[in-house]
């Protein structure tokens, strides 16, 4: 495969458009009429979106696609499949059918293309859903990822913006995995370092939102290109504040040593300009901060849940072998919308 | 001083470069580096933050951007490039509208003459606008033969941001021909508009 340099450039969550950028342009979007039925549109920027078909059953739909974060295809084609899965995870559904959407250079091997389908097609299935069809268009640059739906019961949807004051928020992977595929692609990345960011990618949410359901979750999203605190920062809605524990973060080491070496995105960046200011840092490192504004690929879910049942859920999903932890509580709305208080290892 | 050109590169090599060329000086000195994005401005800035090295930076034009990194005590060249370039406030709640070719409304050979000598004793002010917004008739102001463009260039050079609408210069058929500044869209100019602190319009 003498594509490699080629295939990768930096993507996976990495390459999303910025979230300031992109509210400006989705404000402006002419509205239909109102469908009663649509019960998650994009005005509260959920994960996904939220039909109600009958009573009992609502359609959860998404899509996500994006350019590879690693060399090898077969593995770019699991992280972008399980990326793409979470939104459903995220919304508390169940997944049902997924869609191919391929974007693949002409001159490049076909055998690449395989790989990726097939990284996909092993994730799908392990989400118990079917691959039910796809479409492909020749470009300049690979991109891979899924339409995905999903059905859920109209009560019991996870929202995003829904948590109550008193909240644990439980975190269910370690961030740090866009800064670590960046130090990979200017070769500065260990091994062992990588590894981690892989398995971590590759690990479907589905598990930690089967889990969640048996508990009183009030609000639940995926951490995905936004970061860590871009998504916390959505799931406020304007009405609620929070109180973080840097040193309860769960995060993959390495990833703070190449922050130190500024080993930085521009997502990162993009994404400090745009949540910065609703963050007050107290004692934090700079490696953490970025960690914390870091952009991630297939990122963990981070669930809003009853204080007292914060420990049974975590205990929950740690014997799954999740590195859940609970990162800090929802409070009344405040001057200062997210608090991160330092102390970390 | 070690110039790193780091145009066309994405985070995080101009930071890698730009590390690789502080570590080249083995010592107090400068290094310019070349870039083409604001977000790489950012993210060099954050590093000359975390390094405690002075960091200043400026637009050269259109994805152009130049960041100074001084490491150590600043050498004389800076000292007298600061004062040159630096020597005004730049009021960063200011924002300047230009709607038109003339100051006022009467007669129009008088209004244009009104409107240089409106930029000419902007740039002579202590404090100068963050930015300049040029639209309509104004954006004629900033093209090529535009009387107004010596004056403009020195504000651009002092650091303040000159934006003319995209639209407008379509409009008038003067796209290829803007001397000064960049181009914006209506999203920025309500923007600015609205988020200023001050709008001084002549």
């Amino acid at each position: 495969m003498s594509e490699k340099i080629v295939f990768c450039k930096g993507g996976g969550c990495t390459a999303k458009l910025g979230a300031g950028v992109l509210s400006r342009v989705l404000e402006k979007l002419p509205k239909g009429p109102e469908d009663p039925n649509l019960l998650v549109g994009y005005d509260s920027r959920d994960d996904a979106a939220v039909y109600k078909l009958t009573e009992d059953v609502a359609m959860v739909q998404t899509l996500d696609f994006f350019p590879p974060m690693v060399e090898d295809p077969y593995v770019f084609g699991k992280i972008a499949a399980a990326n793409a899965l979470s939104d459903i995870y995220a919304m508390g559904g169940v997944v049902k059918t997924a869609l191919n959407i391929v974007c693949f250079p002409e001159n490049m091997d076909l055998n690449v293309l395989g790989e990726i389908l097939r990284g996909g097609a092993e994730k799908v299935a392990e989400a118990g859903a079917v691959l039910s069809g796809g479409h492909s268009i020749a470009d300049a640059d690979v991109k891979y990822g899924l339409s995905v739906t999903g059905v859920v019961h109209p009560g019991q949807i996870y929202q995003n913006d829904q948590g109550k004051p008193g909240d644990k928020l439980i975190l269910t992977k370690k961030l740090g995995v866009g800064i670590v595929c960046t130090a990979n692609r200017v070769g500065e990345a260990s091994g062992e370092a990588l590894e981690e960011a892989v398995r971590s990618m590759i690990t479907l949410n589905r598990r930690a939102s089967e889990i969640s359901r048996k508990y009183e979750v009030h609000a639940c999203t995926d951490v995905t290109g936004f970061g860590f605190l871009g998504h916390l920062h959505e799931m406020m809605g304007q009405k609620l504040s929070c109180r973080i524990d840097a040193g309860k973060i769960p995060v993959i080491a390495e990833a703070l040593a190449y922050a130190d070496e500024f080993l930085l995105t521009a997502g990162g960046q993009r994404n400090r300009n745009y949540a910065g200011p609703f963050v007050k840092f107290e004692q934090v490192s700079f490696a953490m901060e970025e960690v914390l504004f870091d952009p991630q690929t297939s990122g963990g879910l981070l669930l809003a849940v009853k204080a007292e049942q914060a420990e049974a859920l975590l205990a929950d999903l740690r014997n799954e072998g999740l590195p859940a932890a609970i990162v800090g509580e929802l409070l009344e709305r405040q001057e200062t919308e997210i608090r991160v208080v330092g102390g970390e290892k | 001083m070690i110039k790193v050109n780091a145009l066309g590169d994405t985070c995080p090599i101009p930071v890698i470069k730009a590390k690789n060329a502080v570590k080249e000086l083995g010592g107090s000195g400068q290094v310019e580096i070349l870039v083409d994005n604001e977000i790489a401005v950012q993210n060099l800035t954050k590093m000359a933050n975390q390094k405690h090295y002075k960091a200043q930076s400026e637009k050269l034009e259109e994805q152009k951007y130049r960041v100074l990194l001084t490491v150590g005590d600043a050498p004389q060249e800076t000292a007298e490039q600061e004062e040159e370039t630096c020597a005004c406030d730049i009021r960063k709640d200011t924002v300047v509208v230009i709607s038109s070719e003339t100051m006022g409304n009467g007669d129009e050979a008088l209004g244009k003459i009104l409107m240089k000598g409106f930029l000419f004793a902007l740039t002579q002010q202590d404090a100068l606008p963050s930015t300049i917004l040029f639209y309509n008739g104004g954006a004629k102001l900033t093209c090529e033969d535009a009387p107004t463009l010596e004056d403009l260039k020195s504000l651009e050079a002092q650091g303040v941001e000159i934006l003319t609408c995209g639209t407008c210069l379509n409009h008038y058929g003067l796209t290829e021909k803007l001397q000064v500044g960049g181009v914006t869209n209506m999203y920025v100019i309500a923007e600015k508009m609205t988020q200023a602190g001050r709008l001084v319009k002549p």
